[in-house]
């Protein structure tokens, strides 16, 4: 982009963000409506602000509601850790699955339910959110051995060969025991679908915290990525971006997977797309993914709850709906690579 | 170490794990001269049946499949010029579970049947992924992401079949995706192993044109390689090798992404070399395999399990080592 368009750059980048806010909008407001038994705005509106009773207030305080919070904060999550974790192992296909993150905490699950014998969502809530937590401290601690700082390549190298341990463990634990296998093939897959308020309250003011951090250092993940050399060069402390990111990175995982599953492929799209719709500047990656990734998460979620009658999984409908997606996006010209 | 002392270790390591593999464990061969009769064939039938029959070509299989795996990871990793580039990248292994998936939903639980729906369904999906990312040729970044693109719609797919079937369904199907030489019998592998060897030797002679190609496309061109030609071919056969793995043993995760990494540390190397990706890669099958075949109480668990486990402690081992 050339230097003397920039104020024309940013201009139309704020309208697309304009743009992306008001989708996210109207597409928390069908998630609220559209179900089983839809809902008309004005009862919504009734429901929540006129302390209307009955049946219509079941379903939002303890079916829509919760399941949209859930889908916004579990979206934003996902988008901004995806963005941050591909920036700073400088890898653009890097996501929490890759980083082993995912499947330390699908690990920690099938350890529940084998030993500590937990059945419901709600236990593997905390064990989830605890083994995302191990997994990356432990995959963090090996990434950055020795040298005293993080190594991109490491980093990635030690998140792929610690996750197929953690995946190799767990499949060796539940492949011989019927019952733990069928409750984990549930869980892997990944829901939205969470009956009570607690859960997204319970995360919200983690992922906003590590949203907040993740926008604080977006400024300076411009020069991180030009090297570490060059980053020091240019007046940022390359070691600092990179332990307030794998920080961050711990804090948006663990909570993303611990109310929904290891959803793996949005994080690591939607970087892409927010890349090729305001070009390779992570002041603006990072803000675009944190507000499109909720809205293709609810709109698949939407799309999951309409299609089937006994309701297609969120992380399913996103694959089928983002997959074309980012076949399309990538198949144009003049498309950046990183 | 220097490297002749590492390699002379590797092949004794190979050696007592072979040597193992074939006479340790549930009391068939009790001395020293059991195996002596054995080797020339004079033990009795049942013992030469056990050993030369099922676990030679258990061994056989491990090897065989462990080197073409090593092998096609060592392609693909240098074809998308990243470490996180491996066979899966075009889907195959992914394609291949929705073909055994369908396979066993439809058929039951029949060998030949998964090993068909596996060629087919990965095949279908390596298609996709290469008509997809044809444009005025192929990037090596276009091609991983519409190779993940690919994968997260069948994984997807996968995932609700695996949802709808019955338990029992959705286990076997788990199984076979865990990766296992159960019951590799001659007859199992000697047509693979006709089909890898020739694939081996196919990418030696292309071993020249891999590493030009490094060099990046226009360097490349500029030495006089057709670029989207060798790539193509390249991907041939790192595709045809993992299908030949995959479809008679199940994705035996982890070994084509281990196997080139690791090997370039012992080489101390700064690329990717294919010799020492085959032998890292039937190192890796053979031990996994002894493990898993005594590892774990009295069950044989399924080698895809082992590998990732031991291949995953290797690498982080050597991370570790590197970062000293």
């Amino acid at each position: 982009m050339m230097a003397c368009n920039t104020r024309t750059a940013n201009k139309k980048r704020y309208q697309w963000l304009a743009i992306c806010i008001i989708l996210l909008g109207l597409i928390i407001l069908a998630s609220l409506c559209i179900g089983a038994k839809p809902l008309a705005l004005n009862t919504i509106y009734n429901v929540m602000f006129n302390d209307q009773q009955g049946l219509a207030s079941t379903i939002i305080f303890e079916g829509r509601l919760p399941r949209t919070l859930n889908g916004l904060f579990v979206g934003m999550a996902l988008g901004t850790s995806g963005a941050l974790i591909q920036a700073i192992t400088r890898n653009p296909l890097a996501d929490p699955g890759i980083l082993g993150i995912n499947l330390g905490a699908s690990l920690a699950v099938s350890i529940a339910i084998v030993f500590l014998g937990a059945t419901q969502f709600t236990d593997f809530f905390i064990y989830a959110a605890i083994g995302a937590l191990c997994a990356s401290l432990l995959i963090f601690t090996i990434g950055s051995m020795g040298a005293g700082k993080v190594d991109p390549l490491k980093l990635t190298l030690a998140g792929i060969a610690l996750g197929a341990v953690f995946a190799g463990f767990s499949s060796a634990l539940t492949l011989f025991n019927p019952m733990a296998f069928d409750q984990i093939r549930f869980w892997a897959v990944g829901s939205l679908d969470i009956r009570s308020l607690s859960v997204p309250l319970f995360i919200a003011p983690v992922i906003i915290v590590g949203c907040l951090l993740a926008l604080s250092i977006t400024p300076a993940l411009n020069a991180f990525g030009l090297g570490d050399a060059l980053a020091a060069s240019l007046g940022s402390n390359p070691i600092k971006i990179q332990i307030i990111g794998l920080i961050t990175i711990t804090l948006l995982c663990g909570a993303a997977t611990a109310a929904a599953g290891p959803i793996g492929f949005v994080s690591l799209m939607m970087p892409h797309i927010a890349r090729w719709m305001v070009g390779p500047d992570q002041r603006w990656i990072i803000p675009f993914s944190f507000i499109l990734t909720p809205s293709l998460l609810l709109f698949a979620d939407i799309i999951g709850r309409i299609l089937v009658v006994g309701e297609l999984r969120v992380s399913i409908v996103t694959a089928f709906i983002g997959a074309p997606i980012l076949i399309y996006l990538v198949r144009r010209k003049g498309v950046s690579s990183l | 170490m220097n490297l002749s002392k590492t390699y002379l270790f590797s092949i004794l390591f190979t050696l007592l794990i072979a040597f193992s593999t074939l006479f340790v464990g549930e009391d068939i061969v009790n001395s020293a001269q059991d195996i002596w009769y054995l080797i020339l064939g004079q033990a009795e039938q049942y013992q030469s049946i056990v050993i030369w029959q099922w676990r030679a070509s258990r061994l056989f299989s491990a090897a065989v499949i462990g080197a073409g795996l090593g092998i096609s990871g060592a392609i693909f990793q240098s074809l998308v010029r990243n470490p996180l580039g491996s066979p899966d990248i075009t889907g195959f292994n992914v394609g291949a579970f929705t073909g055994v998936l369908i396979s066993i939903v439809l058929f039951g639980n029949l060998y030949w049947f998964s090993v068909l729906g596996a060629l087919l369904g990965g095949l279908f999906a390596a298609v996709l992924v290469y008509l997809f990312a044809y444009r005025d040729g192929h990037s090596g970044f276009r091609l991983i992401i519409v190779g993940i693109a690919i994968s997260a719609t069948l994984t997807a797919f996968n995932q609700w079949l695996s949802l709808t079937v019955s338990l029992e369904t959705a286990m076997t199907a788990a199984l076979w995706s865990a990766g296992s030489l159960n019951g590799m019998t001659w007859m199992r592998i000697m047509p693979a192993t006709l089909l890898i060897v020739i694939l081996l030797i196919a990418s030696f002679l292309l071993s020249t044109r891999m590493k030009l190609l490094e060099m990046g496309d226009d360097t490349a061109a500029a030495l006089g390689i057709s670029v989207n030609k060798t790539r193509l071919t390249l991907m041939l056969v790192g595709v045809s090798l993992t299908a030949v793995a995959t479809a008679i043993t199940g994705p035996i995760s982890f070994i084509s992404l281990a196997a080139p990494q690791i090997a370039r540390r012992l080489h101390k190397e700064q690329n990717i070399t294919l010799g020492g990706s085959a032998f890292v890669g039937a190192l890796l099958l053979i031990t996994a395999d002894f493990i898993a075949q005594h590892g774990w109480d009295n069950s044989t668990l399924p080698v895809g399990l082992v590998t990732v486990s031991l291949g995953g402690f290797y690498l982080v081992y050597l991370i570790i080592r590197e970062g000293k």
